[in-house]
């Protein structure tokens, strides 16, 4: 694991198509040194799982707008659960009502950023759920 | 005022503004601030100044770069137009009666994404997210239930945002009139139908871009010929810059893609009168007041120069730029909303300085959730205040004549001309998308921007100062989940019931005219008066044309 680059999949699963926010935290995992497969609008549950396996990511992001989360994030941790792909930590940004937030935490989704989180926070974040995953235990936050 | 301007400026009031004026008379006799001091209709240079009459111009007069009628809104202000429509057609048409009974005489019907894309309501991926934006639509049915009992001779105008499944809505339009035994010309439709602005931002496309342009056209071309009524395009801006994008790409964009399609309608032979003078655009307004109000009048000098100069508009009408303008939703805040109602003030009078026709206001809790009645009624009285309490429909273009709103506008205007120029070189706008040229540029501006609020060089009140931690309390609007049930088993009633052998016949005609590069709308309006659905027409042409694959670069 410390010989390459860590892999994040940032998808954006739905319908909705506005993707200017899953763009840029794209480019700055980037710039910070992640490497980073975006996957395009309107991915499937399904295929953001089996791209996320086959690449091998050590993260997934998911940017959801359209207000169908908490019906998506189900489903990716069902789809996760059954490929035996649990390790691999979810973290959603959205605009997500406070409620949701629990409700998604409980999923096992790592960390939820809404809107206006600066990139700062969200790779800090980012960097804390890895270091805590690789050092073999279940990050704080799940 | 010297020789020159003053002859014109008299010549300009004897023939344009008096025969103006003889059709719109204006609102008061006379204009005077609340101290009461008189306003001119019109303040001009003093002096002969240098370009003043090829440049600027009298309001009304070619380049419109003062606006496009000659008295601003002293006849009258602009139209208020807000945006809405959710949940199922049955319940957006009680609020359609509603607005009626209320004396209003158009209204916008959004549509929800899984009709936006042309995928009906029962399909797999559709799957909570029915009736979730905007109404679904599956079928000239669900039409029916969303014009039911509405007084068509009472209805001025219908809205609708689509664009990639635009000839389809055009055709569920005209049948629903026929079926009713109303010409279809006697209401105005306004389609959006730009769907080159898709790729770019928003993302509702269907399939690649060339095949876009030409399904955009058919209705263009259809409606030059069968419903002079209908506005059979609105360019947009909107969606380009709230995927953020500078003020400068929003406009030269848009023109580009509206060249494209231009290009598209010239050659098929429809003449640029016949259609020009019903386009208008639909842009963003932002906070920065006096670059926005300079992109405004940029845009109109702009486009009266393409039009009359590159594709030879003889008809005024088409070189006057109308202007739809839409508060900016990405220059709202999640946190401390309700500062959001200042922000949206800000850009809603950028907006009426830079003299746009119709205005929309965003409300203060679309950053947190869709808005709620409460909000939606305080953006209208946003533009209410502005218009009848701030005083600047006085005068037009109020800020004309200003070094910084001239200079401004003229550095806008040259920025636009050299991208414009370097779309043409590069083969124009649908070249520029397909090789993803024109969306890098937009993300790489959004970066930019986003870093610079990140190191504070952008202040962003509540979030990158003045933040506090306390949590927003405001009303949070909900919709009804079992909406999508319902939607479904309709659905499969009428796929149940209707006469297949009609439809698969008619689904054929459509794949055949597509094969033939024929346009679609008449075999599409026997195609949907047989309930075939937006997903089976749109199955049809995906076999044609493919479907678009969205690029995973950022």
């Amino acid at each position: 694991m410390t010989n390459r680059k860590m892999r994040i999949l940032i998808g954006k699963p739905g319908l909705d198509g506005h993707n200017r926010g899953a763009k840029i935290i794209a480019k700055e995992l980037c710039g910070q040194g992640y490497e980073v497969i975006y996957t395009g609008l309107r991915n499937s549950p399904e295929q953001i799982v089996s791209a996320a396996i086959q690449e091998a990511v050590d993260l997934i992001g998911l940017s959801i707008l359209s207000g169908a989360h908490l019906r998506i994030c189900r489903k990716i941790m069902d789809l996760l659960d059954q490929n035996g792909a649990t390790d691999i930590p979810v973290i959603v940004g959205g605009i997500i009502p406070d409620d949701d937030v629990t409700k998604l935490k409980e999923m096992g989704i790592s960390e939820v950023f809404g809107p206006g989180t600066s990139l700062s926070t969200i790779v800090e974040a980012i960097g804390n759920t890895l270091a805590a995953e690789n050092a073999g235990r279940a990050p704080l936050k799940r | 005022m010297g020789g020159e301007v003053k002859r014109a400026k008299e010549s300009w009031e004897s023939t344009v503004l008096a025969g103006w004026l003889e059709e719109n008379p204006e609102s008061r006799s006379s204009f005077e601030t609340k101290s009461g001091m008189s306003l001119d209709r019109l303040y001009t240079p003093a002096a002969d100044e240098p370009d003043y009459l090829s440049r600027l111009n009298f309001p009304g007069q070619f380049p419109f770069t003062r606006g496009v009628t000659p008295n601003g809104y002293r006849s009258k202000p602009w139209v208020m137009g807000q945006y809405s429509g959710y949940g199922s057609a049955e319940e957006a048409n009680e609020r359609f009666r509603y607005l009626i009974e209320q004396g209003q005489t158009g209204f916008s019907i959004a549509l929800d994404l899984p009709t936006q894309i042309g995928l009906d309501s029962d399909d797999p991926a559709a799957c909570g997210e029915v009736g979730r934006v905007g109404v679904a639509i599956d079928s000239l049915e669900d039409v029916e239930s969303l014009l039911r009992g509405i007084p068509w001779h009472k209805v001025r105008q219908i809205r609708t945002t689509a664009n990639a499944i635009s000839p389809i809505v055009a055709a569920l339009f005209i049948a629903s009139a026929q079926k009713n035994g109303i010409d279809p010309n006697s209401i105005s439709v306004l389609i959006q139908n730009d769907v080159l602005k898709e790729y770019i931002g928003r993302g509702t496309f269907i399939f690649p871009p060339q095949p876009s342009v030409k399904l955009a056209v058919d209705v263009i071309e259809y409606c030059a010929a069968h419903l002079p009524n209908w506005t059979p395009m609105a360019i947009c801006g909107y969606h380009i810059r709230d995927s953020g994008s500078t003020a400068v790409q929003e406009v030269a964009f848009t023109f580009a893609n509206a060249i494209a399609y231009i290009e598209e309608a010239l050659s098929r032979g429809v003449s640029i009168d016949a259609f020009a003078p019903k386009l208008y655009a639909f842009l963003g307004s932002d906070i920065d007041l006096l670059e926005e109000v300079a992109k405004f009048r940029a845009a109109r000098r702009i486009w009266a120069h393409l039009l009359k100069e590159r594709f030879g508009a003889k008809d005024p009408q088409s070189s006057r730029l109308n202007i739809f303008g839409y508060t900016l939703g990405s220059a709202l805040t999640a946190q401390q909303p309700v500062n959001n109602l200042m922000r949206v003030t800000i850009a809603a009078l950028a907006a009426v300085l830079g003299g746009v026709q119709t205005l929309a206001t965003s409300s203060y809790d679309e950053a947190v959730c869709l808005p709620t009645q409460e909000s939606v009624t305080l953006s209208l009285r946003t533009q209410q205040i502005i218009a009848a309490e701030s005083g600047i429909l006085g005068t037009v273009d109020p800020l004309g004549g200003s070094y910084a709103i001239e200079s401004l506008t003229d550095e806008i205007e040259a920025q636009v001309l050299q991208v414009l120029k370097r779309i043409d070189q590069q083969g124009g706008a649908v070249n520029c998308i397909e090789s993803g040229i024109i969306q890098n540029e937009v993300s790489e501006a959004a970066y930019a921007l986003q870093k610079r609020i990140e190191t504070g060089d952008r202040k962003l009140i509540g979030v990158n100062v003045y933040a506090t931690t306390e949590k927003s309390r405001i009303p949070i609007f909900s919709i009804n989940d079992d909406m999508e049930e319902r939607q479904i088993s309709r659905l499969r009633a009428l796929k149940s019931r209707r006469n297949d052998r009609a439809l698969n016949s008619c689904l054929l005609s459509i794949q055949r005219a597509a094969r033939n590069n024929e346009n679609l709308i008449p075999s599409m309006i026997e195609a949907v008066k047989e309930y075939a659905t937006i997903g089976e027409i749109c199955g049809v042409l995906r076999d044609v044309y493919g479907s678009h694959i969205d690029s995973t670069e950022f």
